[in-house]
């Protein structure tokens, strides 16, 4: 079976208002983030993937099915979406059992799959209640408690950290985390970039309809050239290290550290740099500690790229 | 070469996982059945489909039952049912059952979960056709069946006398038969109309305009109506009178089986289409 979820050359037109435009991407079992403004065509991909919208032009298939074939499809697909209602009086066990046997399972299995899901979005004893009387992250969970509930080899989350309190958000982030080590596709669409980036494997940025790039977050970043990239430098003498790497053309930023332990450069010649810093390190004048680039995270490269600030998505 | 393709499509058709979209089929119906029959919104349906046993319960408890006015209330009986239930109780019940079930969840923003499901599109939309059909039949045959009853329990043994071993029973046999085919044709374009409109009820007033005009319509055109099929299964056919006379569809005569049959093709054409129209359905909401 074809691992990839593949867009060719995919365009939706709503009337006359762009919602994607020749879209293509190839994109493998791994966690990937949809970065984009409001309005940019990140749910308008999520809906393509899942067949809630049909392409204008082009071919969109999730592991070499379509979502035409929905019995095939769905099995491997789960899609926690941003709409937030759910059909009326309905107890949020019973909606995610509901789910679960259309899917053709027995009563035994359906029952076992929904406590394991709900288990796993830790909803607690509010699975017996009305989805009417949860807050917004309950909401957010019984979601997604739906989405995983069918163990989908391909899990689409849109903003799904919203509503989440952090403690509920950094243990959503935990099961993201594992169910992409598994061997998951999972794509993400978040505007709290931050905390989405650290277990993001590629990112996807969009804006307008138009695909700005994609890839490993770290490659991506290198490939915007004419943005200085910035480094964080743990040392002993920041101020010391900040005068020496100043005397270097392509250092064009020296900021130190708020706790004095530490400064921030900037330099337009990555390589050329991380040269200099090694000899810097081998004459002795500075204690090294640590090197880390400041500014390879999405939040950074979608403001290079699109040039506003990403948590406005 | 006609016979091994034929071969093949019957072996097609027997891979084809049947027993799985049976299951699914029957998931559905329940879950929308759950939803939708016991609900406090479907209260004027009940309304629409018992006012005339409240009528008749009146009549019962307060007018004399004398013998011979056993023909001029069956005859009321066949009125209510061609010009009461035909023309306005199950067209607009089925109206607001069956319009409910496509967009009403676009309105309330849920039909993603089932286009959601391992569910294929079409064997959504027949289960919540056969939803729509149990929920409607359940309410309107009970409502004519209890019509019926409490239109002859007050001659006493004339009464018995006349369902069991008179044309009573077949009476309400032709009635049962009327309302299930109102159901499901009515049904089945309400149904349509749900997904093409976002408002369907103009649409459904159009269809109204079109069953009250389709006596002076040509032939053929006369054959795309739901309520000049019923008319050739009326087991005793009442004359329309002044505003009356708008509701009543005087047909050339058909048999009763060429007319069910006629409905019956009917109800499968239009439901093909609703099958093709969703596979194609897109969740918008923005635009509800």
């Amino acid at each position: 079976m074809n691992d990839r979820i593949i867009f060719d050359n995919v365009s939706k037109f709503y009337g006359e208002i762009l919602g994607v435009n020749r879209v293509s991407l190839n994109i493998p079992p791994g966690i990937t983030t949809l970065v984009g403004p409001n309005g940019s065509g990140k749910t308008t991909l999520m809906n393509l993937m899942t067949g809630l919208v049909q392409p204008s032009s082009g071919h969109v298939s999730v592991l070499g099915s379509q979502p035409s074939d929905a019995t095939e499809f769905f099995r491997n697909v789960g899609y926690c979406t941003q709409f937030d209602s759910f059909p009326r009086g309905i107890v949020g066990w019973q909606f995610v059992l509901d789910s679960l046997l259309l899917h053709g399972m027995g009563k035994a299995d359906a029952y076992r799959l929904t406590r394991e899901a709900l288990e796993r979005a830790r909803l607690g004893d509010a699975a017996g209640r009305k989805i009417a009387g949860y807050s917004k992250g309950m909401r957010q969970k019984i979601r997604l408690a739906q989405a995983i509930a069918h163990h989908p080899k391909v899990l689409i989350l849109d903003e799904p950290l919203n509503g989440l309190d952090p403690v509920a958000r950094a243990e959503s982030l935990a099961l993201f985390e594992e169910l992409g080590r598994q061997g998951m596709h999972l794509i993400i669409s978040s505007h709290i970039l931050d905390e989405v980036d650290r277990i993001s494997d590629r990112v996807i940025l969009i804006t307008g309809g138009y695909l700005v790039a994609e890839g490993n977050i770290h490659q991506v970043r290198k490939e915007v050239r004419d943005k200085p990239m910035q480094v964080l430098i743990r040392c002993d003498r920041p101020e010391v290290l900040a005068s020496k790497m100043f005397a270097i053309n392509h250092c064009v930023e020296a900021r130190l550290h708020g706790d004095g332990k530490g400064v921030f450069l900037r330099t337009s010649d990555i390589d050329q740099f991380y040269s200099m810093l090694n000899g810097i390190a081998a004459e002795g004048i500075v204690k090294i500690d640590g090197v880390a680039p400041a500014d390879d995270d999405a939040n950074a490269i979608y403001q290079y790229l699109i040039g506003t600030d990403g948590g406005a998505s | 070469m006609t016979r091994m393709n034929a071969g093949a499509f019957v072996s097609r058709l027997r891979q084809l996982p049947w027993s799985l979209w049976w299951i699914q089929v029957r998931r559905m119906t329940l879950i929308e059945l759950r939803r939708n029959l016991i609900s406090w919104k479907a209260s004027w349906i009940y309304f629409l489909a018992f006012v005339p046993a409240l009528i008749i319960t009146v009549h019962l408890l307060f007018d004399g039952h004398a013998a011979s006015s056993m023909p001029e209330d069956t005859d009321i009986l066949a009125g209510i049912v061609q010009f009461y239930y035909i023309r306005l109780g199950i067209f607009f019940g089925c109206l607001g059952i069956f319009s409910r079930l496509i967009r009403g969840e676009m309105v309330e923003r849920s039909l993603h979960f089932y286009l959601l499901s391992p569910v294929r599109r079409e064997i959504l939309l027949l289960a919540k056709f056969a939803a729509g059909a149990i929920s409607s039949l359940s309410l309107f045959v009970t409502a004519i069946a209890v019509d019926f009853v409490l239109m002859y329990v007050g001659y006493g043994s004339a009464g018995r006398d006349y369902v069991f071993n008179g044309p009573g029973l077949g009476q309400l046999e032709a009635y049962i038969v009327i309302t299930t085919l109102a159901c499901l044709g009515y049904g089945a374009v309400f149904l349509l109309l749900s997904m093409m409109f976002r408002n369907p009820t103009p649409a459904a007033m159009l269809v109204l305009g079109w069953e009250a005009i389709n006596p002076v319509l040509p032939s053929l055109l006369q054959k795309l109506s739901v309520a000049a099929y019923l008319r050739h299964l009326m087991p005793l056919s009442i004359p329309g009178e002044g505003i009356f006379a708008l509701l009543t569809v005087e047909t050339e005569p058909v048999s009763a089986w060429a007319a069910s049959i006629g409905l019956l093709i009917l109800i499968a054409a239009v439901l093909a289409y609703s099958c093709y129209r969703i596979r194609t359905l897109e969740i918008r909401y923005t635009t509800e």
